[in-house]
């Protein structure tokens, strides 16, 4: 057992030891509140199950469906702990705790001392034992490795998916799946979904609302066994029903994880017992988050933990009075495009009143229950602005027999305030929680929009973290904003500006750009008012893209408003050195280009040497300084670059075709390279990628490719917008032709318009569903002219881009500054 | 998660008399560029902006330690090609909501050319 003792001699006075067990919403929350109070009292330490540093758990649903990264909903990345002086161990379970000599140790056998021990294990999910739970493919929804899991097995071709239970978890779950192309079951032991949190008729409203979106629900079935010999296959119901499942998601509860206080002696029932000041059995050891059981009751919703927190972190501080009283939690289902809001008790009652509002047009419904003047409960359905308004005087019971009248229509009518939104959000005290997801509060941003200049919905979710996760507060947010500045605040206009250094969106900026011949960055930031100096690093790329869309033959490639990828022509790697790229065009090679990069990979000691998901070849861990020698060598081989670190033209795959395969119908092979021959070295809003299959068997993947071509026995079908990635998109079919040369023009007419018209960082994708298949139909299919002329002007572009960038820094001294250093000193 | 990493401890360094050092001209930076001078300290960046101020600082991102000499250079400011934090020149400090600082060192610059004052050790001088 290696002893860490760690005793900082800190201005004189030894600091005490605090060692956090859980480094996820609750635990982490507290030691931020801690810092603020006192940043030098504690020695901290965090014990952390998971491998990540700590995220924002709530928002898994959005990662699931594709709407957020991971590195998106990171609350604190690691330097927030050196900065901190926290020493966090991540992947690191601990295993048992030692009153006596107060440790905690570690599963892989490290102890460490503690002063005040924190517990905030939160909860593990209940898995119901029903034969067969074990089996591969089962799985919960509870942290980061689910959500992966589950985005593998959608991505592995996975096509069914059960989810067990149809409260909050599940149904997240069971949208993310189906957005992920999954067909989706969700079986529910209950009558409604959502029942702890929904009356009927709203669950009855969200349950139909689910089912338009292909995921099917059944109610009232009972679980009896999950299928399957070495992994899962199908779900067995009670009454014998059987539905075939490639991946079982398990949400039908939560269970407070108490294991390990439970094996140190403290005293714990349903979750660890704390009072009112978090403290356990033990004085020396706190707890907070779902693991604690307070007054009775225990929590699954963030909302008490922001309490608790505080309380926690007074505590730990020396603040004694401080008490933990319990907490009203309110409900939003985090599923885009569904509104569903829900609070306090609406099971109603004898001395309770309903008020009801539905709107059928709308797909509204409203539900508020109020006992003695009190607001007891709500349920709101499609609707949801008023949600926080109602939970407020929930909250503080506050008597609302004046407004009775005009209650369920909101805030807008209720309070004396006119039907005006502004005024209802300025009637809202200090203490009025804005954004639930990181338990915000209207005082908190009020005072850091003034003390802090505020004057954006960007600033404020930056400093505040309120909108920052699931945004749907932005508009209460925004109306903060115009609040606290008047006159000074723009709310967002119809379109969205391009970034904080101009008010014109993106599409504005192109058509002016055209309309008044504008040519240079400087020239577009002149006539367009920005607001900055010169740009930023959001602006100046788009900028430099779509000039050099509208004068491929006279604008001149400004490269420091490239990112570093486009400036030096490699991918940065997160050391600082590169990776080359060299294209294959079709994803053809032969033993001479094999043997160059064989020699190359010799010859500059490059680390790495991998087959890419594109069809051919990357050579890792280059050093900037090697490029262009590099590059030299491939060169000599006839090698050219392969752009993999462009917005531009990636990759066209191909499979082998008629060429070979028994089953090929046309030349694949020989059709991809032709339109690699093409299209190489052209500059687009994002990556474009190309594939030709040989037949419907489809081998080249290219149904989810920009442009996709499938070979048929009459011609070629064509197809437009796939893409993969963490939003896969089927292609649309475009249409289909007969010979090799109208591939060619409806490729390069399609690239074209995309060029001509999309914005940047717009990959064809979300381009063609904003624009519509139609209009791309339009364009490039019925418009005959108009395809000659798009094409025309791609093939014209062409001519100025098609240089290989490589040969020019590798021969020609083309930006030789970029790769040696200014100097050498010392 | 470890950027590029190649600093001396600045402290073993810090007793070194103060010298000034010429590296270049300030034409051999690109306007709204960067290139890298390699010292004991490690790598320094020279910055050089659209108005041909010239700014050194530290060629580690405060952040996981991204060559900020390669980033998008806007105002004063320069955005680390890793994770876009936004740097101020001036002051080697992140800007927004971002905290956390790199080292910056003295600049002159004199008919053009530019020298940076640098505490080496005593042999290296
Ligand atoms: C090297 C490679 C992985 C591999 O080892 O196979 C790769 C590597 C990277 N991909 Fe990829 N992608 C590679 C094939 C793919 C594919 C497969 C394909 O093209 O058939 C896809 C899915 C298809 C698609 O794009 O629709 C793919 C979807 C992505 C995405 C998600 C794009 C999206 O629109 O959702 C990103 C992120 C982005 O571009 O913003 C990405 C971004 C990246 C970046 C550029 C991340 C970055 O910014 O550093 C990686 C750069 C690596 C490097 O330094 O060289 N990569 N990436 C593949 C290079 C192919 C090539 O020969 O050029
Ligand atoms: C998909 C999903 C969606 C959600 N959506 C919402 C929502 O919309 N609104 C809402 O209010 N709430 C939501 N929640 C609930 C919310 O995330 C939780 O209430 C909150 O995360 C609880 O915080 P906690 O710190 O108590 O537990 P956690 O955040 O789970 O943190 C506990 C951490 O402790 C670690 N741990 C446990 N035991 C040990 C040990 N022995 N040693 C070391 N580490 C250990 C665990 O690995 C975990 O990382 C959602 C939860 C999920 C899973
Ligand atoms: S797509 Fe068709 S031609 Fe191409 S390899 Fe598959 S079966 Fe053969
Ligand atoms: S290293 Fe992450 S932003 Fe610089």
């Amino acid at each position: 057992m290696n002893m860490m003792a760690k005793t900082h001699e800190v201005s004189g006075r030894i600091k005490e030891r605090l060692v956090v067990v859980g480094n996820g919403m609750a635990g982490i929350r507290t030691v931020e509140e801690l810092l603020q109070r006192d940043p030098s009292r504690y020695d901290i330490t965090v014990f952390g199950a998971e491998p990540h540093v700590n995220y924002n758990r709530i928002m898994l649903s959005p990662v699931l469906a594709g709407e957020k990264t991971f590195d998106q909903i990171v609350l604190n990345d690691r330097s927030w702990y050196e900065n901190n002086n926290i020493t966090l161990f991540t992947g690191e379970k601990v295993e048992t705790i030692d009153r006596e000599t107060r440790t905690v140790t570690s599963l892989s056998g490290r102890t460490v001392e503690y002063d005040r021990l924190l517990l905030a294990t939160g909860s593990d999910p209940f898995i119901i034992p029903v034969p067969g739970r074990d089996l591969p493919g089962v799985v919960t929804f509870r942290d980061m490795f689910d959500v992966e899991a589950m985005l593998k097995k959608a991505a592995d071709g996975g096509k069914h998916a059960v989810v067990i239970g149809a409260g909050l978890l599940g149904l997240e779950a069971a949208n993310g799946l189906a957005v992920n192309g999954m067909t989706v079951t969700v079986i529910h032991l209950m009558g409604t979904v959502m029942e702890r949190q929904l009356d009927e008729a709203a669950g009855f409203l969200l349950q139909s609302e689910l089912e338009t979106r292909g995921i099917s629900v059944i109610t009232r079935a009972n679980t009896k066994a999950i299928l399957g010999e070495s992994h899962v296959t199908g779900v067995l119901l009670e009454d014998g029903r059987e539905i075939p499942a490639d991946l079982v998601v398990m949400a039908v509860g939560i269970r407070p994880g108490t294991g390990l206080a439970k094996s140190a002696g403290l005293t714990v029932e349903r979750g660890i017992v704390v009072d009112d000041h978090m403290v356990t059995s033990d004085p020396a050891i706190l707890a907070v988050g779902e693991c604690v059981q307070h007054r009775g009751a225990t929590y699954g919703l963030v909302a008490p933990l922001w309490d608790m927190a505080r309380v926690c972190a007074d505590q730990l501080t020396g603040k004694f009075d401080a008490a933990y009283t319990g907490s009203v939690t309110s409900t939003k289902l985090k599923v885009t495009g569904i509104d569903v809001f829900s609070a306090g008790d609406f099971s109603g009652g004898k001395d309770c009143e309903d008020i009801v509002f539905r709107d059928a047009a709308r797909g509204v419904y409203k539900r508020i229950i109020v006992k003695e003047d009190r607001i007891a409960g709500a349920v709101l359905y499609g609707d949801t602005k008023d949600g926080a308004w109602y939970f407020q005087m929930l909250r503080e019971a506050e008597n609302i027999a004046s407004l009775r009248d005009t209650l369920i229509f909101g805030q807008g009518f209720g309070g004396g305030a006119s039907a005006n939104p502004k005024a209802a959000v300025a009637a809202l005290s200090d203490s009025a929680e804005i954004c639930g997801c990181n338990g915000v509060c209207k005082g908190t941003i009020t005072k850091a929009i003034a003390e802090k200049g505020l004057t954006s919905l960007d600033d404020v979710r930056a400093h505040t973290k309120a909108s920052a996760s699931c945004g749907s507060c932005t508009g209460l947010v925004e109306q903060l904003l115009e609040l606290s500045l008047g006159d000074d605040y723009q709310a967002a206009a119809a379109a969205k500006p391009m970034c904080k250094c101009t008010h014109h969106p993106h599409d504005d900026v192109r058509r002016l750009i055209v309309a008044g011949e504008l040519k240079s960055i400087p020239a577009v930031m002149q006539a367009l008012e920005w607001k900055t100096p010169n740009g930023c690093h959001s602006c100046r790329p788009a900028l430099n893209y779509y000039l050099l869309a509208a004068w491929p033959d006279e604008y001149k490639d400004d490269y420091q408003s490239r990112f570093v990828n486009e400036r030096v022509h490699a991918n940065i790697q997160k050391d600082g050195t590169y990776s080359v790229v060299p294209r294959m065009w079709g994803g053809l090679t032969s033993s001479k280009e094999l043997r160059a990069i064989a020699d190359v990979v010799d010859k500059f000691n490059i680390p790495t040497v991998k087959v890419t998901g594109g069809q051919r070849i990357d050579l890792f861990g280059v050093k900037k300084e090697d490029l262009p020698a590099v590059w030299g060598d491939l060169n000599a081989a006839g090698m050219v670059s392969g752009h993999a670190y462009a917005k531009g033209l990636r990759t066209v795959k191909t499979c082998v075709g008629s060429e070979w395969c028994r089953f090929g119908t046309q030349d694949s092979t020989g059709m991809g390279v032709k339109l690699e021959q093409m299209t190489w070295g052209t500059w687009t809003p994002h990556k474009v990628k190309l594939a030709v299959s040989g037949c419907p068997r489809n081998c080249a993947e290219a149904t989810i490719k920009d442009f996709g071509v499938v070979a048929v026995d009459s011609g070629w079908e064509l197809y437009i917008g796939g893409n993969g990635g963490m939003k896969v998109r089927e292609c649309d079919f475009l249409t289909k032709v007969e010979t090799e040369d109208e591939v060619m023009e409806y490729c390069g007419a399609f690239i074209q318009l995309y060029r001509e018209e999309a914005r940047y960082l717009d990959r064809t994708a979300p381009w063609v569903e904003r624009v519509g298949l139609d209009y791309v139909k339009q364009r490039v299919v019925a418009d005959h002219e108009g395809r000659k002329a798009l094409h025309a002007r791609f093939k014209f572009s062409q001519v100025f881009s098609q240089v290989d960038p490589w040969d020019e820094r590798a021969s020609k001294g083309v930006d030789a500054h970029e790769f040696a250093p200014l100097a050498k000193v010392g | 998660m470890d950027g590029i990493t190649s600093n001396l401890p600045d402290t073993a360094l810090v007793t070194a008399e103060l010298a000034w050092i010429e590296v270049g001209r300030v034409s051999d930076i690109p306007p709204a560029g960067a290139r890298v001078v390699q010292s004991p300290h490690g790598d320094i960046a020279i910055f050089r902006t659209a108005e041909d101020e010239v700014f050194a600082i530290r060629n580690r991102c405060p952040h996981l330690g991204g060559p900020l000499s390669e980033g998008i250079v806007h105002g004063a400011r320069v955005t680390c090609p890793l994770h876009n934090w936004v740097i101020d020149l001036a002051s080697g400090g992140a800007t927004g909501p971002d905290t956390g600082c790199t080292g910056t060192f003295p600049v002159q610059v004199e008919d053009g050319s530019i020298r940076l004052g640098l505490r080496l050790p005593v042999s290296a001088v």
